[in-house]
């Protein structure tokens, strides 16, 4: 029994480090801070939801699971905030998200060469 | 019956965090948890928008859809990243919240900030700024399926 | 050993997102990066627990959550108005 839930738990582990290597590439390969948040996202929610599952696992009924619940609990709240929170303060300063299509005004009109603002 | 209800839990969440079981230290998070339960009281913050436990029974339905939403979602946007040619086509859009309390609103935004490839921008009144990374994830967004489950699981308070 | 090569994906991930720190062209890029390392820091902190058998740094990865929200909402707020005691009412004024 505790053989199938030490291959349970390293699957979900190694699912979880998987998606947070991709988030760090997605932030060092994306162009721009709106489309950055994008790949912290993945880390804070896919990445960080299945590694803590997986410790959760090996941790068993324990209070250490009861705490692990906790992280994640934080991670779940905190990541929209302050995402929210850098979007605003970003397009509060004027920096241009780098766009392909601006559906906001309905038009659909291509502003992908307007770039970003100095 | 809320005030019981919330130092309840605030001492649940002491034994939990603690996990010693000394009668000092126990005696010492009684007393804490008293003291906070009577300044949430002295705020007139035991409400219904405070403690919303009617809204546990939907929270067990809308929960692990949305957990589901975002394994999918994430799995798109690192298809999108790992691709040798970074297909993005990063798109603003406009959505309508149908919620009916700030609440319910502030849920909405949350959830599409928390699922990856899409980012609320901005929230004023029933409409929310939408940024998402691929344009099939504004489109998704458009067409309301979420906002839908939203409106469902704040039904159920 | 399954603990030690998801701390060393973890110390990967890591290395990038401070080298996007170093780069970022704007400083909300750095904000961002800065954020993901806090992230990044609780993760490790919990697997580091487990691969030395201590989960008392579990609490220390708690704390350090709740601090790493505040610090990024205070350094945004510092950078979208200048200052950390601003006054709503401030806009409204010409």
């Amino acid at each position: 029994m505790s053989f199938v839930i030490d291959i349970a738990s390293g699957i979900l582990i190694a699912l979880g480090c998987f998606f947070i290597v991709a988030g760090a590439i997605a932030m060092l390969r994306l162009p721009d801070v709106y489309t950055r948040v994008h790949g912290a996202s993945v880390i804070d929610t896919a990445g960080a939801g299945f590694l803590l599952t997986g410790l959760m696992l090996q941790a068993g009924a324990s209070l250490v699971t009861v705490k692990l619940v906790f992280v994640l609990a934080v991670f779940f709240f905190t990541l929209p905030v302050a995402a929210h929170a850098l979007a605003q303060a970003a397009l509060h300063e004027g920096v241009k998200p780098l766009l392909s299509e601006d559906r906001t005004s309905g038009d659909g009109k291509d502003q992908a060469a307007s770039g970003r603002q100095p | 019956m809320r005030l019981v209800g919330l130092f309840g839990g605030l001492f649940l969440f002491w034994l939990a965090l603690s996990g010693l079981f000394a009668p000092l230290l126990i005696s010492l998070g009684v007393v804490a948890c008293l003291l906070a339960t009577a300044a949430v009281w002295r705020l007139n913050m035991v409400d219904r928008e405070a403690q919303p436990l009617e809204l546990l029974r939907g929270a067990l339905t809308y929960w692990p859809w949305l957990v589901v939403e975002i394994i999918k979602s994430a799995w798109n946007v690192t298809k999108v990243v790992l691709h040798p040619r970074l297909p993005i086509s990063p798109t603003m859009t406009v959505v309508k919240a149908s919620q009916k309390t700030p609440s319910g609103i502030a849920t909405y935004a949350n959830s599409i900030t928390l699922t990856p490839g899409t980012l609320t921008t901005g929230v004023s009144g029933h409409t929310l700024t939408i940024h998402a990374l691929v344009k099939d994830g504004a489109l998704d967004l458009e067409s309301g399926g979420m906002d839908r489950r939203v409106s469902q699981f704040e039904g159920t308070a | 050993m399954m603990f030690a090569a998801a701390a060393m994906a973890i110390l990967v991930a890591l290395s990038m997102v401070v080298i996007r720190a170093i780069k970022g062209p704007t400083v909300f890029d750095r904000v961002l990066a800065g954020n993901s390392v806090g992230m990044l820091a609780i993760l490790l902190l919990a697997v580091i627990g487990f691969l030395t058998g201590r989960p008392q740094f579990l609490d220390v990865a708690l704390t350090y959550g709740l601090l790493n929200l505040i610090a990024t909402l205070a350094v945004l707020k510092f950078f979208r108005h200048g200052d950390l005691a601003y006054d709503a009412e401030e806009d409204s004024k010409p």
